[in-house]
């Protein structure tokens, strides 16, 4: 079953098309890969996806919603999780208090109810936190829970923001470039770490990634953008093996001898 | 034994007011040191309520004066004509032996029209920041004061006054420090208030505004109602903190809530350290005193605060208290103070 529809999107900022023509059908409990050389517009599919950008032409559908111009918070709260290229943790919050805070749009208490302490106030911040902190566990990070993120290593801020993405329960889960920066290591544990979610969290990924090693070990289907163009679409065998995905890559013969 | 000690601080807190109050009461503590009390209560509301869109939402905003106004005109206006005999009714709308029951009821809808006021910079924060909203933010200062001076009603220029005559009336029924009272009661109330709402879940929201907005909205945070609520509930306490100040003083004019008033919120905000609600309180305080202290020297204070401050910056750039509370600084302090 579809779980997210993209129709003939179109990006335009000024004279430059970020995105033209992309489509896009991915199937409920898939995991996905959107590969591409750096400024293929992979970035700008996620902010259209995740409602920082608001489409020039085509449509998103999400779960038999349209969600084309729906806010970012409006996106997530219908069940698309997010991580980003460059890790965006509030790094003077603690752990915890940056996983609890995911569990914004669904509080079921006012302010009022957080001025004057209601029932309420008091059942969902305990919900919240035992949450929290049973998520922080499954993910081995129970530990730092009272930590600030800007004193962890960054192997493992990149686990909490993962944490975090997930902590919103999310139907999709947009990874963006999860193994930048992370030494190979870390990379191996990963591409484990990913396969795992995918398996308990029944979940379906859509990952942008430029390590290889990371997208042909973990995705079923890939797409390769190019100046806003998918170029090639297919399994990793059938990627591997394209002359436009590899040209895209890696430029013409002739073009090193020009 | 172990709850009395946990709440060691509140019963210091309400054991102190006790005394100011009763001491206050007998005539011991003088008229003067009473408005210095006061001015310290006001203080403590002005800025705390700045260090909300400030300190913790991370934005700056220089025109916090002028929703100081707003309550002070609305619950001046009020307070005068319900329980005074004044120019605008004539005699007043109801019995003034009522203003002792509805005092604080005239401050909070002070703080309410100020807090709907607070709009004018909601609003467009949603797609300002920063510098730009900084210069908004004083435009709704000059454009406030601005109102009030063309506003005949309310004496323009001249100010308004009468506000001494609702105290009159108040201790008329019963002789007792009332404004004293609601001072250090709204003072209380709203660093409690404020408390509440940023260790809430709800309220924490503003503070991942301030780290990052964008992670913030996506996750799931809807931005643009937080900025609302912070600035409308910013407004409405800097608008209960100018009802307070108007009654205290007994009278109000333009000139008193000027980008200068909206300086010495900024002042105590950053020499307390930007998101510490403690910091903010003894800042206050401090600030207060100071003033008091540098009265006799006239206009060599305005020289002397802000190159104490130029000197704070230079030293410790993150003000007194940086983003820590007190407890953070004595961890012992912990034991006697446990917060719901």
């Amino acid at each position: 079953m579809s779980l997210l529809k993209i129709t003939n999107l179109v990006q335009r900022f000024g004279g430059l098309t970020a995105v033209s023509g992309y489509q896009a059908d991915i199937k409920e409990g898939s995991l996905n890969g959107l590969i591409g050389p750096n400024g293929a517009g992979k970035t700008t599919i996620f902010n259209l996806i995740s409602g920082f950008y608001v489409p020039t032409e085509g449509t998103i559908e999400f779960d038999g919603t349209l969600i084309n111009g729906k806010k970012p918070h409006e996106v997530t709260a219908l069940g698309i999780g997010r991580t980003f290229q460059n890790i965006r943790l509030w790094h003077d919050m603690t752990v915890l208090d940056n996983i609890r805070l995911s569990q914004h749009y669904h509080l079921q208490y006012s302010l009022a109810g957080a001025l004057f302490r209601s029932k309420q106030y008091y059942k969902r911040e305990r919900e919240i936190k035992e949450e929290a902190l049973k998520l922080l566990d499954i993910f081995g990070l129970k530990k730092e829970a009272d930590e600030f993120p800007k004193n962890l290593p960054y192997g493992v801020q990149r686990r909490v923001e993962i944490a975090r993405a997930l902590s919103v329960q999310p139907k999709l889960l947009l990874l963006d470039e999860p193994a930048a920066g992370l030494s190979s290591a870390d990379v191996k544990e990963l591409i484990d770490h990913i396969k795992w979610i995918h398996k308990n969290f029944d979940i379906t990924i859509l990952m942008i990634e430029h390590q290889m090693q990371v997208i042909m070990n973990l995705c079923e289907d890939i797409k390769v953008l190019d100046f806003g163009k998918t170029i090639a679409e297919g399994s990793p065998e059938e990627i591997q093996k394209n002359p436009q995905v590899i040209k895209a890559y890696l430029g013409d013969e002739g073009d090193i001898y020009a | 034994m172990d709850k009395i000690r946990q709440n060691l601080f509140i019963y210091s807190v309400g054991v102190l007011f006790i005394i100011i109050l009763v001491l206050a009461a007998a005539g011991v503590i003088d008229l003067y040191i009473q408005t210095v009390i006061m001015f310290i209560g006001v203080n403590i509301i002005f800025a705390s309520s700045l260090s909300i869109v400030n300190g913790y939402m991370g934005e700056f905003s220089c025109g916090h004066a002028g929703f100081m106004a707003v309550g002070a005109y609305v619950s001046s206006v009020l307070s005068v004509t319900l329980f005074t005999a004044n120019k605008l009714t004539g005699a007043p709308l109801l019995p003034p032996s009522l203003s002792v029951v509805l005092f604080p009821v005239v401050i909070l809808i002070g703080g309410i029209v100020a807090a709907i006021a607070g709009l004018l910079v909601a609003v467009p924060s949603f797609k300002t920041r920063d510098d730009y909203l900084a210069i908004i933010t004083i435009a709704v200062n000059f454009i406030i004061v601005t109102l009030i001076n063309n506003m005949a009603v309310v004496g323009g220029s001249r100010g308004f006054m009468g506000m001494k005559k609702v105290l009159y009336a108040m201790k008329d029924v019963v002789p007792f420090p009332y404004i004293l009272f609601w001072v250090m009661t709204f003072a209380i109330l709203t660093v409690f208030i404020i408390r509440r709402f940023v260790s809430s879940v709800y309220g924490k929201g503003i503070i991942a505004i301030k780290q990052d907005e964008v992670a913030a909205e996506i996750m799931s945070i809807n931005t643009n109602r937080m900025k609302l609520v912070a600035f409308m509930f910013s407004s409405g306490l800097a608008g209960i903190s100018g009802g307070l100040f108007a009654h205290v003083i007994g009278y109000v004019n333009p000139g008193s809530f000027s980008i200068l008033k909206s300086t010495e919120a900024l002042v105590m905000v950053y020499m307390a350290g930007m998101g510490s609600l403690g910091g903010s309180v003894i800042s206050a305080i401090l600030f207060t005193i100071l003033l008091e202290l540098l009265r006799p020297f006239q206009i060599l204070k305005w020289v002397i605060i802000p190159l104490l401050l130029i000197l704070l910056m230079q030293f410790r750039p993150e003000g007194l208290m940086g983003d820590k509370e007190l407890p953070d600084f004595f961890p012992k302090l912990k034991k006697y103070y446990k917060f719901k």
